[in-house]
């Protein structure tokens, strides 16, 4: 399969990027969401701009209580990243669980967030890690909190003449936990269902907890449901089941020949509570 | 069209593509390299896979204008003068192949694992060539290969080849 016709334009900077804007035109980073889209002809641009050698979406830094991924980070390297084994290990865990080694060796966080695949993985971590977007436009830089960047089906609040540049993930305060688990489509190692979990804990009893589902509806959500049932409450057997059992309150389940609605129902509940048990 | 310059098996190659070829296809039919193989054309079964800058990468989801200036390896570029590299002097020993055709994309994905891990469990192979799909062995005898080639390339006592029933 072979994309139809395009131009290729390869940038070295994000200004640069910026000025080869155009209606038609599409960001190329490792391409592994945007070229499968276009050997299917479900995308057909006009213009390419390869951003992936701009160094500058590239680095991981800290920046004292947040760490900053560039948009062109692959998964592989925020995989192995300790500073963000030790911001958040969730992220690391989770880019590590995405596709398989050659994908996460060419994707980039950016680039999916961008896509925005309802059952990406990146989704779910970024929402319960409560992360910000930085995005940059013609007008300048500005922030979207990942609880407000996906808006529905592959679409995000990113605005057609604007780059995504970071991703800033809050570092977990000190005696926090985190985890992402995943029931995957076995090919393509998406998401069936995906689970983030971000707990702070105080003597056994639940501060704070924000929990995260990708795969199950038409755009990953933060479960409040299930928060609701655990804040403040103790971790056990029966605060988990009654948790587990809201994952899918208020929000439309997805059928598709990989999982029926019910099976993905049924699914979810299964990984939120493997996800909670994990935090006990 | 665009000029891409690759070096190739440590030998350069440039060719005029439209910015849509594929680096899969450059590879094979430009330079008639075809040991690297197109399975499922969709990221998903590994056949394509080659070696970028000494990383693992399927090539039928990569423009062969993203790769100019890059250094690639594919099966071509394993066997040198003295004989077969340590990973298919395994995959021989260890009859770790049927058809053959997903084994240059598990081979190169392996050498890419040994060279970042030279000692790699049973689980951590298993785990490191999940992206490339075989359907005939069962794996079994891939995963008793790259043990193999581990134990070669440390200079280590070379585990049997004798085949295991499971």
């Amino acid at each position: 399969m072979i994309p139809s016709k395009f131009q290729y334009k390869r940038a070295e900077s994000v200004s640069d990027a910026l000025s080869m804007m155009s209606d038609d035109a599409k960001l190329l980073a490792g391409g592994h969401s945007l070229l499968p889209a276009m050997k299917l002809r479900l995308n057909q641009p006009d213009t390419l701009i390869d951003i992936s050698r701009i160094e500058e979406l590239k680095s991981i830094k800290d920046e004292g209580d947040h760490i900053v991924i560039g948009a062109a980070a692959t998964h592989h390297d925020i995989a192995h990243s300790n500073l963000v084994k030790g911001a958040c290990s969730m992220i690391a865990s989770g880019a590590g669980q995405i596709g398989d080694i050659q994908v996460r060796n060419a994707g980039t966080i950016g680039g999916s967030l961008a896509h925005a695949d309802p059952a990406a993985d990146w989704p779910a971590l970024v929402i319960a890690a409560e992360a910000t977007i930085r995005v940059q436009g013609q007008g300048g830089p500005r922030d979207i909190p990942a609880a407000s960047f996906f808006t529905g089906f592959y679409e995000t609040a990113l605005a057609d003449d604007e780059i995504i540049t970071e991703i800033h993930i809050p570092k977990l305060p000190a005696g926090s936990s985190s985890t992402y688990v995943k029931f995957v489509q076995p090919a393509s190692r998406f998401a069936i269902v995906g689970c983030a979990v971000v707990k702070n804990a105080a003597e056994g009893e639940v501060g704070n907890i924000k929990v995260a589902v990708t795969g199950v509806s038409e755009m990953a959500y933060r479960a409040h449901g299930v928060e609701d049932e655990l804040m403040g409450q103790v971790v056990s057997d029966e605060s988990i089941d009654r948790a587990a059992a809201r994952a899918t309150d208020h929000v439309d389940v997805l059928s598709d020949h990989y999982a029926s609605e019910k099976y993905r129902k049924h699914i979810a509940q299964v990984y939120v509570r493997k996800a909670l048990e994990t935090l006990k | 069209m665009k000029t891409v310059t690759l070096k190739i098996n440590g030998t350069e190659h440039t060719a005029e593509v439209s910015p849509r070829t594929l680096l899969v296809h450059l590879i094979r039919e430009n330079f008639s390299m075809t040991g690297t193989h197109i399975g499922c054309d969709t990221s998903s079964c590994g056949a394509c896979t080659i070696l970028i800058d000494g990383k693992s990468a399927k090539s039928c989801t990569i423009l062969a204008v993203q790769a100019d200036g890059t250094e690639i390896i594919t099966v071509e570029g394993l066997a040198t003068a003295e004989g077969l590299h340590p990973i298919q002097e395994g995959f021989h020993l260890n009859h770790a192949l049927h058809c053959g055709f997903c084994t240059a994309g598990v081979m190169l994905r392996a050498v890419e694992l040994l060279e970042k891990n030279p000692n790699p469990t049973e689980e951590e192979i298993r785990w490191g060539i999940s992206g490339n799909l075989c359907r005939c062995t069962g794996y079994n005898n891939i995963v008793k290969a790259i043990q193999w080639a581990s134990a070669k390339m440390q200079g280590k006592e070379l585990p049997s080849t004798e085949p295991v029933f499971v």
